[in-house]
């Protein structure tokens, strides 16, 4: 990271979220930042609301209170809470995958890419009409979609199937797929809940090594939601602890370990007996097969 | 009804006694329901009304089905006798029913009960045959064969359909030329909406009212301004249209139960409306002598009216109504072969593949950017204005229109024909029109039997398959392995 | 002001109809999330059980009112409920895993059928019951010459109307039964793990809303006097609007949607137009989902995503 990107203000700028249902609060008074071309990653304890922040960055839910400021790095401000749903992927360009998964089945993978780009597309069809008397323009902007579609379904082998329904994937191929899918919408902010969930440990290697490939080589800024330590401390540039619906703490991944709070609400209270502090730093530092053995909470 | 065709060799007496416990369980429930509206029937009189009784009637059903729950419990046990017992049955039943022109209505009903458990307990003993024998499950992928084969049976079909009126005309047959009319409309309204229900998943069970908009449409406009029916297609089309998004879009963001009774009262209303509205609509006397279609100015009436000259004088033939029924049959095939032409294609267009995204899953789509109302108000008045274009046809077809032809059950039989045919496939309309609408009209002297009939096959259709007959989708967009990835 | 009073007791009797008939629906929803479209037609079925057994009361000679009223009560319950048992049982316990889809176009076709089915076996015409059973009532005002009249067929309505809601929320809080569905409208899968027998306490679910539909079946008879194969379509889509008015899944909101609907249906074709009164009841059900798509009595459903 540059000095200069350092200077600039953040990418995603989340100030007092606050997320009430009925009496039930879910996020309370949520303040964190997530800057450009780095991965930053929101753990926490099941129901400790971080779905719910998706949810509301994303516009399937109106936060109670917040304000929710993307800044993408060609300038300009959106103000995520006053957007409808759609348009915040429409033209916020925030992308997100689900924490269950959520392709289209029945649609070959190639199409479940070619859907995501279909703004873009459907401007080049001249809203359908010119693509119906078959206008060349619509045919070199499907070619181009399929080029990129193309490029990711090589990033993440999956080339060979993609004429397969998306529903007939392996689970991990799925995760994948959802994963390039969101990609394809040329996402400034992307936001993955649980990527890694269900991946067995070779998996989750190709999961980091996508996930910084998509952060170095295509700059932009990457929201992660997850419970598998050996991806987030090995990957995050930054890493957010809610517990509660309340961030506990806020800093890189090695002060975060370090931070009692988090020990206290998390990483510790999992554990039957201590783990040896050289057991803890071996799983951060390069997070090896034997960290796959380690309970974690599901 | 279990299904395993179990080992048993020797017919043990305590199974039997089993079944036949079974049997007389099940024809004891019979029994219940039979009773009071089989087992009583209420007359006329005066004011009011009173009772007949027909236990005979009541208590032969009854049997019927006990005979029949039995012999499907022997088929079922693996008793190669009930197979024998089954084809006895069947040509009883084939005996009775062919009895029935000598008896007359009073035992019809029995005759034709008798003949359906029959048909039922053979079909069953077929299945069980074939399923002892490792030759089923191969109907699953009957519907990917029949799409793959799609290539040829396409082009093949609208040979052999193009061909019909001609042989019609040489047999002089001009009820075959009025039941392919009739299967086309169906084809072209299962076709409309299957872009609403099949593409989009928006279930909408007030399609008619397009249907009816669009009639309405030729009727009015044709008559007042005196437009002919190539010039008035595409303004009936679209208000159709223009109802479809005015319906759609305050209740487009419903969950699908709820879309599917909205739409349907919005059909309803539609109906009322045009049943009451006097000035408007004719009210229930509907309207009359609705131009007909000509061919590039030549009328098709035996004689033509001054100054024009008629089809037959043109071409120095016979007059025969025929002409014009041929001219119609080749109207509604071209209509609905547009909107097949159309569909096909705009399968490949961004529209047509956010429609297939929204109906698998619709969260994702607003995910990736995807207006989810825009889309959905697209499908619904590009389905509403094929609807339209059929409409048009129907009234120019008839001459007459009525708000009777315009309910609910004309809406339930389209949208049968393209749930049963296989959502989203548009060999499946066409196959489920013919068996439904086509089928039937064999039957049209047992017109009572036939709406009967038909709710039955719909249930039994969705009972054995739910997906539908011919449900199997094919991408609209491949990845070349090696050399650059075209689209297909 | 007499003459409103009077459509407001005529609308509220034929609202009581409507929540009678709309508490099957929205039973059968609540728990598997189905339409019964066929449900109306159950409806009808039990007015026709009803004529039959008034007919064979008066050739038995039974003609004490509240005796009648019992039987007719009792015997066109337990027919139409053996009605809606047996439609569920072939047209949509095989569907149970099939998607929305399936099931509610078996349940279109299965309307179709009984339609047919009754207008077959009894004929397309209208079946009168000649003189009614119970006539009479009292004027309650009379004010400028219109007098405001209740029936006594109206109050037998609505303390019917009463006294099934009553026994039915009752049912439905305080026995095991009413618990089972319960469980199985949160989690059907859940409610299966514990034991609790699904597949009845569907099937009773089905019994107990074409029970209701029975008796609201009966007085739809006695009221008007007339039955035909037809009327539970229409009755239908009204009751179902009334239990998506009032929030689908609700049994109070069942009738109070019922009570609206009618209430509706009644002041429309009072003071507007009869001809349009059928518009005003579709029209009301489109606003409501509209506005409220949950309906009156419905909790707000939070999208899980």
């Amino acid at each position: 990271m540059t000095a200069a990107a350092d200077r600039a203000p953040p990418l995603l700028q989340v100030d007092h979220l606050t997320m009430r249902f009925g009496g039930l609060v879910a996020v309370d008074d949520l303040s964190f930042s997530a800057r450009n071309a780095q991965i930053t990653a929101i753990i926490g304890p099941n129901g400790a609301g971080k779905t719910t922040v998706f949810n509301c960055l994303t516009g399937f839910y109106k936060p109670t209170v917040g304000r929710l400021c993307l800044r993408p790095p060609g300038g300009g401000e959106l103000l995520l809470e006053q957007m409808e749903g759609f348009r915040i992927g429409q033209h916020a360009r925030v992308a997100r995958t689900f924490q269950n998964i959520r392709l289209f089945p029945r649609m070959s993978v190639l199409e479940n890419l070619i859907v995501a780009q279909h703004n873009k597309l459907m401007r080049a069809s001249g809203f359908t009409l010119m693509g119906l008397i078959g206008m060349p323009v619509y045919a070199a902007a499907e070619r181009k979609a399929v080029e990129l579609a193309r490029y990711w379904l090589d990033r993440v082998g999956l080339a060979e199937r993609a004429n397969e329904d998306a529903g007939n994937l392996p689970y991990g191929a799925q995760r994948r797929l959802e994963i390039i899918r969101a990609m394809c919408t040329e996402p400034r902010l992307l936001c993955l809940d649980e990527p890694a969930a269900g991946l067995n440990p070779r998996e989750s290697a190709e999961l980091n090594e996508l996930l910084l490939f998509i952060r170095d080589q295509h700059k932009i800024g990457v929201l992660l939601i997850e419970h598998d330590m050996s991806v987030v401390m090995k990957i995050s540039d930054h890493v957010v602890v809610l517990d509660y619906g309340r961030k506990i703490s806020d800093g890189t991944p090695a002060a975060v370990r370090a931070d009692p709070a988090v020990i206290r609400a998390y990483l510790g209270e999992e554990e039957e007996e201590a783990l040896p502090p050289e057991v803890a730093k071996d799983l951060g530092a390069n997070g090896r097969a034997d960290s796959g053995t380690r309970p974690r909470p599901s | 009804m279990a299904a395993t065709a179990t080992v048993a060799s020797s017919p043990a007496r305590l199974p039997f006694a089993g079944m036949v416990k079974e049997a007389a369980i099940f024809a004891l429930v019979a029994l219940a329901l039979a009773f009071p509206l089989v087992g009583f029937n209420i007359l006329d009189k005066g004011a009011g009304s009173e009772l007949q009784t027909r236990f005979p009637q009541m208590f032969y059903g009854v049997g019927v089905l006990f005979v029949g729950k039995l012999a499907m419990s022997l088929i079922d046990a693996g008793h190669a006798r009930a197979i024998a017992a089954v084809s006895g049955a069947l040509a009883l039943a084939w005996f009775l029913a062919a009895l029935v022109g000598v008896t007359g209505t009073q035992y019809q009903a029995i005759a034709w009960l008798t003949w359906l458990v029959a048909l039922s307990v053979a079909v069953r003993g077929w299945v069980v045959m074939r399923r002892a024998r490792g030759t089923a499950a191969q109907a699953r992928d009957v519907g990917a064969m029949v799409n793959r084969l799609a290539l040829y049976v396409g082009p093949a079909f609208v040979a052999v359909a193009v061909a019909i009126p001609f042989y019609a005309y040489v047999i002089d047959d001009k009820r075959l030329v009025d039941l392919g009319i009739l299967i086309f409309t169906y084809i072209m309204l299962g076709w409309g909406l299957n872009v609403v229900v099949g593409l989009a998943g928006l279930l909408d069970l007030g399609y008619v009212a397009f249907y009816a908009v669009g009639a309405y449409s030729y009727a009015i406009i044709s008559i007042n301004f005196g437009l002919n029916f190539w010039e008035t297609l595409p303004i009936a089309g679209a208000m159709a249209a223009t109802f479809g998004v005015l319906l759609g879009f305050p209740v487009l963001r419903l969950r699908g139960d709820y879309l599917a009774i909205v739409t349907l009262g919005f059909g309803e209303i539609i109906r009322i409306i045009l049943l009451n509205w006097n000035e408007l609509s004719n009210g229930p006397k509907g309207i009359d002598n609705i131009p007909r279609p000509s061919f590039f100015g030549l009328q098709f009436g035996s004689a033509a009216p001054k100054g024009t000259v008629s089809f037959h004088e043109f071409f120095n033939i016979d007059f025969s109504p025929m002409h014009r029924q041929i001219y119609l049959y080749y109207i509604i095939m071209f209509l609905a072969l547009l909107t097949n032409w159309f569909t096909l294609r705009i399968r490949k267009l961004p529209i047509g593949r956010a429609w297939e995204a929204l109906r698998e899953d619709e969260t994702a789509c607003r995910a990736l950017g995807i207006n989810p109302t825009n889309t959905k108000l697209t499908a619904f008045a590009i389905g509403a204005m094929f609807g339209g274009f059929a409409g048009s046809f129907f009234a120019t077809r008839q001459g007459f229109i009525s708000p009777e032809s315009f309910n609910f059950l004309e809406s339930a039989i389209i949208l049968s024909i393209v749930v049963l045919g296989g959502m989203g496939s548009q060999i499946g309309v066409v196959v489920a029109s013919i068996v439904l609408i086509g089928g039937p009209e064999w039957f049209r002297d047992l017109e009572a039997y036939r709406m009967l009939a038909f709710g039955g096959l719909m249930v039994a259709i969705m009972i054995w398959r739910p997906q539908g007959l011919l449900a199997h989708r094919e991408p609209t967009i491949s990845l070349e392995p090696l050399a650059r990835g075209k689209g297909s | 002001m007499a003459y409103f009073l009077q459509q407001l007791i005529n609308g509220v009797t034929l609202g009581s109809m409507f929540g009678l008939i709309a508490i099957g629906y929205t039973m059968v929803y609540g728990i598997i999330g189905m339409v019964n479209f066929a449900h109306g037609d159950v409806f009808m079925i039990g007015g026709y059980i009803t004529i039959i057994t008034f007919l064979a009361l008066g050739v038995l000679g039974v003609t004490w009112v509240p005796i009648a009223l019992l039987t007719m009560l009792l015997i066109a319950m337990v027919f139409t409920a053996l009605h809606g048992w047996a439609v569920e049982r072939m047209a949509y316990r095989p569907l149970r895993n099939s998607g929305r889809l399936a099931p509610l176009i078996s349940a279109i076709g299965m309307s179709i059928f009984l339609q047919n089915y009754v207008q077959l076996l009894q004929g397309a015409r209208n079946k009168a019951l000649g003189k009614p059973l119970v006539s009479g009532g009292m004027t309650l005002m009379e004010v400028e010459g219109f007098t405001v009249q209740l029936s006594y067929m109206q109050i037998v309505i609505i303390v019917l109307t009463v006294a099934l809601m009553a026994g039915f929320t009752l049912l439905i809080n305080a026995t095991a039964l009413g618990r089972n569905q319960r469980a199985c409208e949160q989690d059907m899968r859940m409610a299966r793990l514990l034991g609790v027998d699904v597949d009845r306490t569907i099937a009773l679910t089905f019994v107990m809303g074409a029970a209701l539909a029975a008796v609201a079946g009966m007085v739809w008879l006695l009221y008007y006097g007339i039955i035909d194969f037809y009327v539970g379509f229409l009755a239908g889509i009204k009751a179902f609007s009334a239990a998506v008015l009032g929030g689908i899944g609700s049994l109070p909101g069942a009738m109070l949607g019922g009570l609206l609907i009618g209430l509706i249906e009644v002041f429309w074709s009072a003071y507007f137009s009869a001809e349009y009164k059928d518009v005003a009841a579709f029209a009301i059900l489109v606003l409501a989902l509209v506005f409220r798509p949950t309906g009156l009595l419905g909790k707000p459903e939070v999208e899980k995503v």
